[in-house]
């Protein structure tokens, strides 16, 4: 939201995203992106798969370069980094206490007090590619806090677990803001916590197609039309495309209320025309 | 009762294994054999130059095979390296190389040392050559150790953490480049993929992080080219392939060890 305000960097402005847009062969392209993330604030980007929200994940870490757009780190901020996954190729022999100095190492105690929060504490010998996926997480979320992060990214970091571990996770994350103030950006297709869990909730399908508090949010009809009829399936995805196409003449912000009313009258007209295909932010 | 050459050969020898051996444990992590491959094999297609423009072999490897490991690098770009593009580098630099070789003028090589290494002929000059490379192959792996590490596991870890895993990547080609030409000489352009991979994958077996990996893949890959020199004196077999050899002979060991702890 709010774009305009991106220009002037606060001391609490974390990370600025203008009008990026990134094509790339084997990901999923992502096009006039705007937004921000404040220390201390809790961000979702929510969207189906392919919607492009690890391809802005990647670049707000700096693995990938926008063609257009740029991407505004505040000054000497650290980032923690949760990926989606993490492949140990069997060649390489690594521990859990090895990987948590990694790329940096930490005094042991340190290590040892990351462990048991983790609720690892004996497991600092373990290889790590013995660990289950719910451990696995949880030590990759201790490596990430390890280094006292600005600002904590991390990539569908509750995948895999089941509704209870989810809420357990989301309120350590909450935890985690309060005590270290951080700002948190996660991502997340996972519906039902994400509302709860968020300060902010951006809607994304290769552009912002709504965002705010997760309240507002949940009664956008762009929202609705990308999530809110699951069994409607592609018919959901094509019409919310449709509607971009006429979201495109407006102002690029999204806190209006009538510009939303009116893409959706439009949109069930001609559900599924092919113009989703020939979107003009491609 | 043993000769200057012998202990020059040993040294030699020595320096090699402890240059190599760090190094291929990047390699077997980052699935790289065929680009060293690729690399080593450049290194005839270096002595033809070498010995065309009259100037040191060493220099000359090391220039051909950072171009190649730098073009092959570029080429295929991110990190699944070309399994093709890397095929037709490396037959396609061994072959032009020894083509090369046969068509200088007046010059009568002994192929056979370039392919497959004569450490009895080393020279204290080769000596500091060998040395001097290995300390700068283990200096820079150990300097960059840290963010090689990280970027080896997970690229985007380093990128978050203000790491440039290409660079990362730069920096391991420029050491693979030093090692092809410093051990060109000891083990040969076809045996020094043999001499990164093998101690290297032994010691996987007993490694329990990625530093004990390393320091125990240059203690094998020592044992197994100072035991291969002295073994081929006894045997009076080629040197390099006794060496690469007795290393096999180890990988099958821990294999076996592996297997029957397994159980």
């Amino acid at each position: 939201m709010m774009d305009a305000s991106a220009a002037g960097l606060t001391d609490t402005r974390l990370v600025t995203l203008d009008n990026v847009s990134i094509a790339h062969t084997s990901t999923p392209a992502v096009w006039e992106v705007g937004f921000h993330v404040d220390r201390g604030e809790i961000v979702t980007l929510l969207g189906r798969n392919g919607s492009g929200k690890s391809t802005l994940l990647r670049a707000i870490i700096g693995a990938l370069t926008p063609q257009v757009g740029t991407i505004t780190h505040a000054p000497d901020l650290k980032i923690g980094y949760v990926p989606q996954k993490l492949a140990i190729d069997p060649t390489l022999p690594l521990s859990v206490a090895r990987f948590l100095n990694l790329p940096t190492r930490h005094p042991r105690d340190k290590i040892e007090a990351a462990l048991s929060e983790a609720g690892l504490a004996e497991a600092g010998k373990s290889a790590l590619a013995t660990l289950s996926g719910g451990q696995l997480q949880r030590v990759m979320l201790a490596r990430a806090l390890l280094a006292d992060p600005d600002l904590l990214i991390m990539d569908e970091p509750t995948q895999g677990l089941d509704h209870q571990g989810c809420a357990k996770f989301y309120r350590q994350i909450e935890d985690v803001r309060d005590r270290l103030g951080c700002g948190v950006l996660m991502v997340n297709h996972d519906l039902h916590v994400v509302m709860s869990a968020s300060d902010r909730v951006i809607c994304l399908n290769g552009h912002v197609c709504c965002s705010g508090r997760p309240q507002t949010v949940a009664s956008e009809p762009a929202y609705q039309a990308l999530f809110g009829v699951q069994s409607e399936g592609m018919f959901a995805l094509y019409r919310h495309d449709h509607d971009h196409s006429h979201d495109h003449s407006h102002d690029h912000s999204h806190d209006h209320d009538h510009s939303h009313g009116h893409d959706h009258s439009h949109s069930d007209g001609d559900a599924k025309a092919p113009t989703a295909v020939s979107d003009p932010g491609r | 009762m043993f000769d200057d050459f012998m202990l020059r050969a040993a040294l030699a020898a020595l320096g090699v294994a402890l240059a190599t051996a760090p190094l291929g444990c990047f390699v077997l992590w980052r699935r790289m054999a065929y680009f060293g491959d690729a690399t080593a094999h450049a290194g005839v297609l270096g002595v033809a130059l070498g010995l065309w423009l009259n100037v040191s072999l060493s220099l000359a490897v090391l220039a051909i095979a950072l171009v190649v490991a730098l073009g092959v690098t570029l080429l295929t770009g991110r990190r699944n390296t070309s399994d093709s593009l890397l095929g037709v580098v490396a037959h396609g630099a061994l072959a032009l190389g020894l083509v090369a070789i046969s068509l200088l003028p007046g010059m009568r090589v002994d192929l056979h040392a370039f392919l497959f290494g004569d450490v009895l002929t080393v020279q204290i000059s080769d000596l500091a050559v060998i040395w001097g490379g290995g300390a700068v192959v283990v200096g820079l792996l150990t300097w960059r150790w840290q963010g090689l590490l990280t970027a080896t596991l997970n690229p985007d870890l380093a990128y978050a953490s203000g790491t440039n895993p290409q660079r990362e990547a730069m920096i391991l080609t420029l050491t693979l480049a030093v090692v092809v030409a410093v051990s060109l000489k000891i083990v040969g352009a076809l045996l020094i993929g043999a001499l990164l991979i093998i101690p290297a994958a032994t010691a996987r077996a007993f490694a329990r992080g990625p530093e004990d990996m390393a320091l125990l893949a240059a203690l094998l890959g020592s044992g197994a080219t100072v035991g291969g020199l002295w073994a081929s004196f006894w045997l009076d077999t080629p040197t390099g392939p006794t060496m690469v050899s007795l290393a096999v002979i180890g990988f099958a060991l821990s294999q076996i060890l592996t297997f029957a702890r397994g159980r």
